[in-house]
This record gives C-alpha cells, sequence and structure tokens, in this order.
C-alpha cells in the first residue's frame, strides 16, 4: 500500500512526493509561498531568501529544502513575514527601482511580493547605485538599474536556450549581471526575443522593446489581486499556462 | 474650533501631484474640514508650519530649503507622514541620482536643445541643489508612508480617517501601489 506523505504548513496538511521541495508541494496544493528567484520550470536556487519559512524550529529556503514526513512549517508568522519584508526592502535600495517610470510596473513580481508582505516603505538608505541601461538589441531593452540577480535569465539561456548569453560576475554587493558578448552589449549576443531568457525576468530589467504599457493601470496583473492569487509574472508569457490574461 | 486636529502640507522635491490627490477625495473634503484645521498648506498658502498633530509631506529632498522645510516639519508635527513615491523613495525626481549633479545642470542650461544664453543659474533666491536626490526618512524620522505616484483619493483618505480615528493603519489590497 502506498502510504500518502504530509506535511504541515501553517497548520495544513500539504502532500509530497518523493524528491519534492517543500516549495513544489505548496505550488502543487494551491498555497502560496512568497519567492522571487523561484521558477518551477528551473533547477531552484535559494538565492532570493524571499522563501524563508521556519521548520522545526530553523530557518530555510521554501524552493530548495526538500519536504519530509511530518515537517511543521511555519510561513506566515510575524516574524517570518517581518524578515521577507526586510529582504524585499534590501533589494529595493540596493537597486534603482522607480515604478513609477518603469513599464513592467503593475506586473512586476519585486512589486507584488512586496505588496502581499506589507511593505509601505523601503525603510533603509538608498545605494542609487550606477547603472547602465543597454538598448542596442532590436526587440529587447535591459535595465540594468532594475536587475535583482535571481539567476533565471542566467539558467534560461544556458539550460534551455542553450546560448550562455547571461552571467553574474564580481563578488558580494559587487555582483552585477553581464553579458556574453565582444562588446558586452546584447545586440552583439546571439540573443533573440524568442528565447527562454527572454521571458523569466520577474522583474523590468529584461523588457521587450515596442510594447510599453499595453495594459493601463487597473487592469495590469497584480492590480486588483494579490499574488497569491494571481500567481508569477512568467506564466503569463506566451506559451504559459497564464498567456492571454487581460 | 481650538479641538480641531491640526494638519500641515508641504510638497518638497514633487510634483503636486499627491495635494491633487488628496483634492481627489471630493466631496469628503467637508467631513475632512469638520474635523481638522490646516495649518501651513499649499492649500491655503500660509508660509509659516505652527505646531500641528499631522504633518504630511509630499517630495523628496532635492535642494537646501527642502531640508530645511522638512526639518521645521519634523520639530513641529507631533506625526510625520511620506505622502507618495518622491518622499518615500525619491521617486522620478532621484533618476537624475544616476548622473553628476553638474552633468544634469548642463544638459539643462548649458548644451540642451533650444537653449539661449547658455548659464547655470546662480541666484542667491535659488535654493541650493543637493548633490543626490533623498527620501525624506533619510533626512528625519518619519512616522508613516503612503505609497503610489500619485496615492489615490481613497488611499489618503482610508489613512486619515483611520489616523484620526486612532485605528490600525491598514488599507484594502487595491490601495497600495508603488506607482
Amino acid at each position: 500500500m502506498n502510504e500518502v506523505k504530509t506535511f504541515r504548513l501553517d497548520g495544513v496538511d500539504i502532500e509530497f512526493s518523493e524528491g519534492d521541495t517543500i516549495m513544489d508541494a505548496a505550488l502543487r496544493a494551491g498555497a502560496y509561498i512568497p519567492h522571487l528567484c523561484h521558477n518551477p520550470e528551473f533547477t531552484p536556487h535559494g538565492s532570493c531568501r524571499v522563501c524563508i519559512v521556519e521548520v522545526n524550529g530553523g530557518q530555510v529556503s521554501a524552493c530548495t529544502q526538500p519536504a519530509a514526513a511530518g515537517l511543521e512549517v511555519d510561513n506566515a508568522s510575524d516574524a517570518i513575514v517581518e524578515e521577507r519584508r526586510n529582504l524585499l526592502q534590501m533589494l529595493f535600495v540596493e537597486g534603482n527601482h522607480m515604478c513609477p517610470g518603469c513599464e513592467k510596473s503593475g506586473a512586476c513580481q519585486l512589486q507584488a511580493v512586496a505588496y502581499y508582505t506589507g511593505m509601505l516603505s523601503p525603510h533603509y538608505t538608498h545605494f542609487f547605485p550606477q547603472r547602465s541601461v543597454d538598448a542596442s538589441h532590436p526587440d529587447t531593452a535591459i535595465d540594468f538599474n532594475r536587475c535583482i540577480l535571481c539567476e533565471l535569465c542566467v539558467r534560461a539561456s544556458r539550460d534551455v536556450d542553450h546560448k550562455n548569453v547571461f552571467s553574474l560576475r564580481g563578488r558580494g554587493i559587487d555582483t552585477q549581471l553581464t553579458i556574453n558578448s565582444p562588446s558586452g552589449k546584447l545586440g552583439d549576443s546571439t540573443f533573440a526575443a524568442t528565447d527562454k531568457a527572454a521571458h523569466v525576468c520577474p522583474v523590468g530589467a529584461i523588457l521587450p522593446k515596442h510594447r510599453g504599457y499595453e495594459q493601463p493601470i487597473g487592469n495590469r496583473l497584480y492590480d486588483r489581486q494579490p499574488i497569491s492569487v494571481v500567481g508569477d509574472v512568467a506564466a503569463y508569457e506566451p506559451g504559459n499556462k497564464g498567456d492571454g490574461h487581460d | 474650533m481650538t479641538d480641531k486636529i491640526r494638519v500641515a502640507t508641504a510638497s518638497l522635491c514633487g510634483c503636486f501631484g499627491c495635494h491633487m490627490s488628496l483634492l481627489d477625495i471630493d466631496e469628503r473634503i467637508i467631513d475632512l474640514v469638520q474635523l481638522v484645521e490646516f495649518d501651513r498648506s499649499p492649500i491655503n498658502d500660509i508660509k509659516k508650519v505652527g505646531d500641528c498633530d499631522i504633518g504630511i509631506i509630499e517630495g523628496g529632498v532635492a535642494n537646501a530649503e527642502n531640508v530645511e522645510v522638512l526639518l521645521e516639519f519634523r520639530k513641529h508635527c507631533k506625526v510625520l507622514v511620506a505622502l507618495g513615491a518622491c518622499a518615500i523613495n525619491g521617486g522620478i525626481p532621484a533618476m537624475r541620482n544616476s548622473f553628476e549633479l553638474r552633468e544634469c545642470l548642463e544638459e539643462a542650461y548649458i548644451d540642451g536643445i533650444g537653449v539661449a544664453n547658455p548659464q547655470i543659474p546662480n541666484d542667491v533666491e535659488i535654493p541650493l541643489l543637493l548633490n543626490k536626490v533623498h527620501p525624506i526618512h533619510e533626512v528625519v524620522k518619519v512616522d508613516h508612508f503612503l505609497p503610489g505616484c500619485p496615492p489615490s483619493g481613497d488611499t489618503i483618505w482610508t489613512f486619515l480617517t483611520e489616523l484620526i480615528e486612532g485605528k490600525p493603519i491598514s488599507f484594502p489590497y487595491e490601495q497600495i501601489h508603488y506607482d
């Protein structure tokens, strides 16, 4: 007899299969654990730490922690939500996230997760780093001001497109996204707008050209309902499950 | 009259959009003035802030005068509120932080298209610009933050009524946006 294995997430039993992470099982059960660098199509990364949960008294990232029978997982305690909010505030002040001037605003996962955690201010001192915009590619623009180093484009370009267009360079606070081309410009790389890497950015760092502000305010992905209901923005990219939303 | 809650407002480095949004509470402003009296505000043109219960700041800190006004508000207001994106993170004006101040001035007053008699303004009447635009919480302690560009009239109304009634501040999902 094949016994169903479960763990408890905020007091609710969640079924899981062998090899599942806490995140895999939660997503399948429709339970929302906030996340940015995780996309179920790619190998978990565990780097943004937004999906931290408390498991048996310790903190782990839900996207990398294997599910195990009988775990008590706390995803919604005041302490966890506070810590997530702090992480998000640090992401906001490390980059230049000027939402009113960003095409992705309203369908941005960083914003949506911040709304979900009740972030009303960045709290910390802004870095205002000097970063560039790369508009050299005919179909896609890159605004490094908004990159949160989730490496989803790195993973997509390497694992799906087999092009290795993106990688990270530098260490710690100096880490930056870099483009694999002779000039370092996207226009000189093998990148194409049809690449998977063009459709995984959770923020407004990699943006398609020629279709800015298509959705009026009030109609955008996260305008009326929270990300816990709507889901990840990447799922609404062409060819994915939510394609065709209005 | 004297038991009314005193409210002061100011626009620092903003566009007055947040003040327009305050007026967007429409006829509810009649209910509001039953409860509050306005101290210094662009709405009544009073120039100096007196002792107040609530100070509402739109805009970030971009020049010496902004710093002075903000410090005066903090000194005189029991509760200080950052209203809108610019007060909270510098907003659109903070996009100049990606450039040197000199570059910005040269682009506007020397090299700009159609500039006649190019010179960087240097009158003593003009407040000196800071090197960078700052959110107000980097200069003074801020008690409440209302994001939005601008926050909607409904968001401002929710906040003011909750604050005045002494309730915990919370908003419906649709009322909080960073843009």
